[in-house]
């Protein structure tokens, strides 16, 4: 069968992950990343018609836990890992547009 | 506000509100409104890695109460990344509930009668607060900004109506009865002002009969006020601009307060891609029917039933005193206006005292104890003192608290024997022998003369009316 992924829907996904590819990376990733999903639709293959979609191993449900506060994190702790801050804020670049 | 002849205006509403909990959605850091910043966060909300979220058991309990409060069906729900880059939060995805919501189909009656669908009712993180640095403080022009993730991840309940809304007035009473439904059901402080409480508003017109026109969402409404006059606005504009031959694009638009306009903050050029999908740290939430059960049954009574409640003691009550009702319940005054009747004072004075004094002290209120507004509730009905007065009393007891039988008679504001008021009105005409011959030759208008001067001997106890019957004995 064809590959099931083109190059432009590659190009697509790293520009929503914010990753900058080159050319060459764009066709090897497209390879790769074809071979991984022609392997998912080896399973299509299989009559799984009996079987309920799982989206976790554990078949657990309603994990939860008390409504209980903890201890934060020490906030100069925190901003000294951050690249820029100020007024017990972490500072960042300018941002373009408005929030989605 | 009316659109020309013709023109149909549809809205639908997206409402966002914290849920008073203690922590957050996902982990223990403390859910609090104006902590210092970034002193409420921790490696799970702030997405750092190999932190793994934990759903809190309250937020589920909150969000299953505006559910039923709003008439929905509870059924299994799961959590979803919505991925995004923007510094409002730093894992670069909010968890929200994407297809299966906990709450959906649901509906809120209006207190005119008109009913509005509720879409979904869904649980998400917030995000947290952006201060943007240089130009005008607003995003446009700013050199830098300052990001406080106190607020990332306190837990939020999302409701999103259908389009059913017609007209700014309605939108208003959506957005009221649906705040005062989620004080009620104690899921939200329905703080507007502190953002703890959202509106955002889908506004379109159409021709009537046609199909939906084309929506634009309105961002930035803080106050029931701004929601009706956004409405207004951009209904006029939508349809000035279709009428000049222009179509409506789809946006977000940003309403102005000062300006008293809209105007665009973002074109949806492509659907957005947010690649939703399922997060692998959450399991799948089933609200059982035992847990549904005793959610329930912990549900206090809503707005609609304790306006009705208190009404039925009202019979025939005006339009005024259904008002009144209304910011009663809103206020949560119940509990004084029903004291005050049950010890049989006139209701109607009660709800009218509740209403204005007591919402105007509202600040104060626990000044004011239950039986101190009933002994003065019940002054006012016995005529021992008038409305003035009794408001005056109330302003006090308000202020500083006390017992109203005193304050009464502080102000001087029992009421004089006719004997000692006799006195007061020989003494003032001995003083006063020229004002009181040209009275009794006809000049009725020194009446108010004798009036003043009673007053000011009385500072002020003296009735206006006993006063004049008093001097017409003596005339
Ligand atoms: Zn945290």
């Amino acid at each position: 069968m064809s590959s099931p992924l083109s190059r432009d829907d590659v190009a697509k996904v790293a520009k929503l992950a914010r990753l900058r590819l080159t050319e060459e990376e764009l066709t090897t990733f497209t390879g790769q990343l074809s071979g991984v999903l022609e392997h998912a639709n080896d399973m299509n293959s299989l009559d799984l018609s009996a079987l309920e979609p799982t989206s976790n191993p554990f078949g657990l449900t309603n994990v939860t836990r008390e409504d209980v506060i903890w201890k934060s994190l020490d906030r100069e702790a925190v901003l000294a890992e951050a690249p820029d801050a100020q007024d017990g804020r972490f500072a960042v670049p300018r941002i373009l547009g408005e929030a989605p | 506000m009316t659109l020309p002849e013709g023109w149909e205006l549809v809205v639908g509403m997206e409402v966002h509100t914290e849920l008073l909990t203690k922590s957050k959605l996902f982990c223990g850091c403390e859910n609090h409104f104006g902590s210092e910043p970034n002193t409420n966060i921790c490696p799970i909300c702030l997405g750092l890695p190999g932190s793994l979220p934990v759903l809190n058991k309250d937020a589920v309990e909150l969000a299953m109460r505006i559910g039923m409060a709003l008439n929905c069906t509870i059924a299994p729900s799961t959590f979803h990344r919505k991925n995004y880059f923007y510094p409002d939060q730093s894992k670069d995805y909010q968890i929200s509930q994407y297809d299966l919501p906990i709450n959906s189909n649901g509906f809120l009656n209006l207190p005119d009668g008109s009913q509005v669908t509720i879409e979904r009712a869904h649980m998400e993180e917030d995000t947290g607060k952006s201060t943007h640095l240089g130009g005008s403080g607003r995003l446009a022009g700013a050199d830098r900004s300052l990001v406080d993730y106190n607020r990332c991840g306190v837990p939020l309940v999302e409701i999103v109506s259908g389009p059913d809304i017609r007209s700014s007035e309605q939108a208003r009473a959506y957005a009221a009865e649906l705040r005062g439904i989620l004080i009620a059901t104690g899921a939200s402080d329905g703080r507007l002002e502190e953002g703890s409480m959202r509106f955002d508003a889908n506004v379109s017109v159409r021709k009537t009969g046609d199909p939906l026109g084309t929506r634009c969402e309105i961002k930035n409404l803080n106050s029931l006020r701004s929601l009706q006059r956004a409405i207004d606005y951009e209904a006029a504009r939508q349809v000035e601009l279709i009428l000049e031959g222009g179509t409506v694009r789809q946006e977000t638009r940003h309403w102005d307060e000062g300006l008293g306009e809209t105007s665009t903050l973002r074109v949806k050029e492509d659907a957005e891609d947010y690649r939703y999908f399922r997060e692998p740290d959450l399991t799948e939430l089933v609200p059982d029917q035992p847990w549904q059960d005793r959610v329930r049954a912990a549900l206090p009574p809503m707005p609609a039933a304790r306006r009705a409640k208190l009404l039925e003691r009202i019979p025939g009550a005006t339009k005024a005193q259904e008002d009144a009702v209304a910011v009663v319940i809103d206020l949560d005054l119940e509990g004084y206006v029903n004291a005050a009747a049950d010890a049989g004072a006139e209701i109607a004075i009660a709800v009218s005292r509740a209403a204005n004094e007591l919402a105007a002290g509202i600040d104060t209120l626990s000044n004011l104890t239950t039986d101190a507004f009933t002994q003065t509730v019940l002054m006012e009905a016995k005529g021992e003192l008038s409305a003035t007065q009794s408001k005056v009393v109330l302003g006090e007891l308000l202020a500083n608290g006390g017992d109203p039988k005193k304050i009464a008679a502080e102000k001087g504001f029992e009421q004089m024997s006719s004997d000692s008021l006799g006195a007061t009105i020989d003494d003032i005409i001995s003083k006063n022998p020229d004002e009181w011959q040209r009275y009794k030759d006809g000049d009725d208008k020194l009446s108010q003369f004798f009036v003043g001067q009673a007053m000011k001997q009385t500072q002020g106890k003296a009735n206006g009316k006993a006063v004049i019957a008093e001097l017409q004995l003596r005339k």
